[in-house]
């Protein structure tokens, strides 16, 4: 089923320089092999193609159930020559967690309703 | 086994020390590291001191410390704290002065050196581009608009303070976690180069220095941030570190907020680009060996640390003069909240061609709507808003452009479409800052470095 990442994950942004960075959370480990296989570097770029410029990478963190995510060239060069409300991407996690991914029913935050 | 423990102070300069008082009062802390200095925050702290040479120091230090002392003091609570900013010997003045005043005395250290804006011609003679690390464009493009240059010290100058008996300890731009690492090691005895423990060491003062986003402040969910309890009453984070490095985090008894696996790893991974190779002046940090045990009862044990030797050069960060934005905001009410704040917009951008205003980008955005989310705004209910602001932001070299720019909003009001409010007055320019991360030497820096200690 598709699955908005806010049912099943939680997030914090923050920023350095031009760049923003996003820690996605999985609440357990079955949830997290999901995010690992569905939320990709392309994935996460086709979300946030109106936001940043630059390529993201995505580090995996067994021992946290965490994807880390970087966002290069996001931040219209860095929060204090950036014209926008949100300077320094904190509300990027919450645009984060608006992404639907294909997940399985049975994952316990889903089973829980 | 001796552990040492410590209490998170200010995340951010503005941030509050209220929630300080829990921990000096009944959290057993025995040091406060108290962050003040966000990526730019010294190109504020640069305006202070151009109006005032004795001024560029974070003036929340001393109403901080004024209100605190008295907690601390008869506990033997000592502070390392780098509201120095670009002054450090004018933030001892100013603290000493008023320490003076209510007849306190105490032991206050400066760490000084890490200023090198009037250095910058020195260090690229001696070899360092000082080119943009992420870009590597050349320093000379933005070298006249430079404000400050600062270079992140370690820990060891502010263990070194510690050593001579300091009480207080004021930096400048030291790097945020080495404010919790210099106590641990002057504490706890480690050498600086027994890389894993000063790489739990890091941790520790990673997780302190947002003050509460590690207790359950801005806990990033959906609906979990409402089951947090008491934020009115948030307690800030306190860890417990033994000599082997591992630590016990958790926040003073009967205070709001959270210290779990959760809120923990939130802020494990905060501002982190390679959770592999988390630079630091100290010890290079690999976060994916980490392990959080959560005990429950607001206590996480964090151990697992894995650290590689320090990096031969310092991250300096340079801040430059980038233009001037000016900003302008209208709201409407129903009906057509939304399409009457497009239509003004429209309005505004023919304006700007008419006046020929010299306008290199504009910023729509329509607070309600999508302000804070941008193109990833869900637009189901767009039309039906209840109300909608429009602001509008724009980037100029002309700081009369962007004065110009705010004037344009009031005609609107009676004007423009129907039912505006929310009008209170024209925004001033605001000038804008590019930052400029770049790399030196550390042996170009640190013999520098000066650690003052005086009793006041």
């Amino acid at each position: 089923m598709r699955v908005p990442l806010w049912r099943i994950a939680h997030a914090r942004s923050g920023d350095k320089a031009d760049r923003a960075d996003i820690g996605l959370f999985a609440y357990d480990a079955e949830t997290y092999a999901v995010l690992k296989r569905e939320v990709t570097p392309e994935r996460i770029a086709a979300h946030f193609a109106a936001l940043a410029r630059g390529p993201v990478a995505v580090y995996p963190l067994d021992n946290l159930l965490a994807l880390k995510i970087v966002l290069e060239g996001a931040l219209q060069g860095g929060a204090a020559r950036s014209l926008r409300m949100d300077n320094l991407g904190k509300n990027v996690a919450a645009a984060l967690l608006r992404m639907e991914i294909d997940a399985p029913a049975t994952l316990p935050r889903l089973a829980a309703g | 086994m001796k552990s040492v423990r410590i209490g998170a102070g200010l995340g951010f300069y503005g941030d509050s020390w209220r929630p300080v008082r829990a921990s000096l009062e009944r959290g057993g802390v025995q040091y406060i590291a108290s962050d003040h200095l966000a990526e730019l925050t010294l190109a504020i702290l640069q305006k202070d001191r151009q109006k005032d040479p004795a001024a560029g120091y974070a003036r929340d230090l001393v109403p901080m410390l004024v209100d605190l002392w008295p907690l601390a003091a008869p506990r033997g609570v000592k502070f390392v704290l780098n509201a120095g900013g670009l002054n450090p010997l004018g933030a001892r003045a100013a603290l000493a002065a008023a320490f003076a005043a209510r007849g306190w005395k105490a032991r206050i250290a400066t760490v000084s050196g890490d200023d090198v804006a009037q250095r910058l011609d020195e260090l690229r003679a001696a070899g360092e581009p000082l080119a943009h690390m992420d870009s590597g464009a050349d320093i000379a493009g933005v070298r006249a608009r430079l404000l400050f240059a600062n270079a992140y010290l370690g820990a060891q100058p502010i263990a070194e303070a510690l050593a001579r008996g300091a009480d207080i300890v004021l930096t400048g731009r030291a790097a945020d976690a080495a404010l919790a690492l210099g106590p641990l090691v002057h504490e706890l005895g480690w050498r600086w180069d027994e890389w894993d423990k000063l790489a739990q060491g890091l941790t520790v003062g990673h997780l302190l220095e947002c003050s509460g986003q590690a207790s359950g402040g801005n806990f990033g969910s959906a609906l979990e941030w409402a089951k947090i309890p008491d934020l009115l009453h948030l307690g800030y984070p306190i860890a417990e570190v033994t000599a082997d490095g591992a630590a016990l985090f958790t926040k003073a008894p009967a205070t709001g907020g959270r210290v779990s696996f959760d809120t923990l790893r939130q802020q494990l991974l905060y501002e982190v680009h390679d959770p592999h190779a988390y630079v630091s002046p100290d010890v290079v940090l690999d976060i994916g060996s980490l392990r959080l045990d959560d005990l429950g009862g607001d206590r996480v044990r964090v151990t697992g640390a894995g650290g590689a030797p320090r990096p031969a050069k310092l991250k300096i960060v340079a801040g430059y003069h980038d233009g001037w934005m000016g900003t302008g905001m209208i709201g409407f009410s129903w009906p057509d909240a939304y399409r009457k704040c497009a239509a003004s917009a429209a309005i505004i951008e023919a304006l700007v061609t008419e006046n020929r205003l010299p306008v290199e980008e504009t910023n729509v955005e329509y607070v309600g709507y999508d302000s804070l989310l941008g193109a990833n705004a869900d637009p189901t209910y767009r039309e039906q808003l209840n109300e909608c602001f429009l602001r509008m932001t724009v980037r100029t070299q002309d700081r009369h452009a962007a004065e110009a720019f705010g004037r344009l909003f009031p005609w609107l009001g009676l004007s423009g479409p129907p039912y505006a409010g929310g009008f209170h007055g024209i925004e001033r320019a605001k000038e804008l800052l590019g930052i400029w991360p770049t790399l030196a030497a550390r042996e170009l820096i640190e013999p520098r470095v000066a650690v003052s200690v005086e009793d006041v």
